[in-house]
């Protein structure tokens, strides 16, 4: 019974914000029985030296992701759009903050 | 840490014939030293081989708490015993960092730790020798996770994302690991002849284990090809051997003591310290169990683990109570 409950703990995945003003950054996964424990783990797991100012824990079942077997066609619709950067275009010599 | 993955002989899985048939996107990336990320088709040997390897890894890093551990209650003084215990849970989480990458490659970590306990799995064969001194904690960080640096660094850059992830965060890690141990053996090197007799002693016992990390020589190394065509292995083993014997010598004679081998020297034409000859039938033997503290080791473990079990029922038991439906959530702290 406990080695069967230890097998359903769920798997969360660990996101750290290294500092005020960044994003959280994906760091890792850790397995915990909830909510709380997982984030005390992922702070002793993943902030050991101070990586971090603010974790969120995310249980995985809860992340939808897109494909990998479909990276060509998912993509696709972007890759033909290169007036999407500023390089795209021409602007004549000596014309400056543009 | 380090866990060696090689086996002795006649004893290692066949390695399986691999086939390149369907599989043109992974070998696409891999050729153009890009990443395998874990939902990417990849081959079943090359995903097996990573399980057994990872696993291995994680397996040592948990296994080598141990040999350390055993130190903690007689470390010299409260500053040495606050470095150890840091170190020694640095291992465990280096081992947490690799059972979850491990697991991105459709294994329950549940599954990988049963697999040490009944001795499907191995670890690095290193922590089967006994911590004897406390000079012994100096060695084992100076020698043991150095040859586990020079090991470790090519892996940061091997073909599947989540092991070359793993092993960025355990490398930074691991440089104050050789530092604090460097420093042990140098203030007991300059202390006491005593304390210099230790010091020795302890660089004499694991000065040869810690060449035999980098596991047998090239021409009886069977899985090392494919490895390095998988681009999980970057160097030969006797290429890291190597490079782990040139930097180590200068340190040695800057801590003033001498590593056993008559036949160690330095080669002009080479520009490389030759070495004498690594009598590896002690390091099988270890492999298969004959080492000095495999039964304790994974002895200690199992009950480490049995005893833990009340510790993650109760866990689980407030959770189902505070949550009965164990509805998945997110949760922040600012």
């Amino acid at each position: 019974m406990p080695e069967q409950s230890r097998r359903d703990w769920p798997l969360w995945e660990v996101f750290v914000r290294a500092r005020r003003g960044l994003s959280h950054v994906h760091a890792g996964s850790l397995h915990a029985p909830d909510a709380e424990m997982a984030l005390r783990n992922a702070r002793d797991l993943y902030t050991r030296r101070q990586e971090g100012v603010s974790l969120w824990v995310v249980p995985a079942s809860a992340i939808t992701a897109s494909s990998p077997d479909e990276k060509d066609s998912f993509f696709d619709p972007a890759g033909d759009k290169i007036y999407r950067h500023p390089t795209f275009y021409d602007i004549p010599e000596g014309v400056e903050h543009l | 840490m380090y866990g060696n993955d090689f086996s002795a002989p006649g004893t290692a899985p066949q390695a399986q014939p691999h086939t390149e048939d369907g599989f043109e996107d992974f070998w696409a990336v891999v050729d153009a030293d890009g990443r395998i990320e874990p939902r990417d088709a990849m081959p079943e040997a090359y995903r097996k081989s990573l399980v057994r390897q990872i696993a291995q890894h994680a397996h040592s890093e948990i296994i080598g708490m141990q040999p350390e551990g055993n130190w903690i209650t007689r470390a010299p003084s409260l500053r040495r015993k606050a470095i150890l215990m840091a170190k020694v849970q640095d291992e465990a989480g280096h081992g947490l960092y690799l059972y979850s990458a491990a697991e991105t490659l459709g294994v329950d970590r549940a599954d990988l730790l049963d697999m040490l306990h009944n001795g499907k799995q191995k670890y690095s064969s290193i922590f089967n020798y006994p911590t004897l001194t406390w000079a012994d904690m100096g060695a084992i960080g100076w020698l043991v996770d150095g040859a586990a640096i020079v090991n470790q660094v090519p892996l940061c850059r091997c073909s599947y994302g989540p092991y070359a992830r793993a092993m960025v965060r355990i490398c930074k890690e691991e440089s104050f690991h050789q530092r604090q141990g460097f420093e042990i053996l140098h203030s007991l090197s300059h202390g006491t002849e005593a304390q210099h007799a230790m010091a020795q002693d302890a660089v004499d016992r694991w000065w040869w284990p810690s060449l035999m990390m980098f596991g047998p020589p090239d021409d009886d190394s069977p899985n090392s090809e494919r490895s390095m065509r998988w681009g999980i292995k970057r160097f030969s083993n006797d290429e890291l051997r190597q490079r782990f014997v040139d930097m180590t010598v200068p340190q040695a004679e800057a801590l003033g003591l001498t590593p056993p081998d008559p036949d160690l020297r330095w080669n002009e034409q080479r520009g490389s310290y030759d070495f004498g000859e690594i009598d590896f039938t002690e390091l099988f033997e270890v492999i298969k169990g004959n080492g000095a503290c495999n039964k304790q080791r994974i002895g200690h473990r199992r009950k480490a683990h049995e005893d833990g079990a009340w510790v993650r029922e109760a866990a689980d038991a407030y959770a189902a109570k505070r949550d009965p439906g164990r509805t998945a959530r997110t949760t922040e702290v600012a």
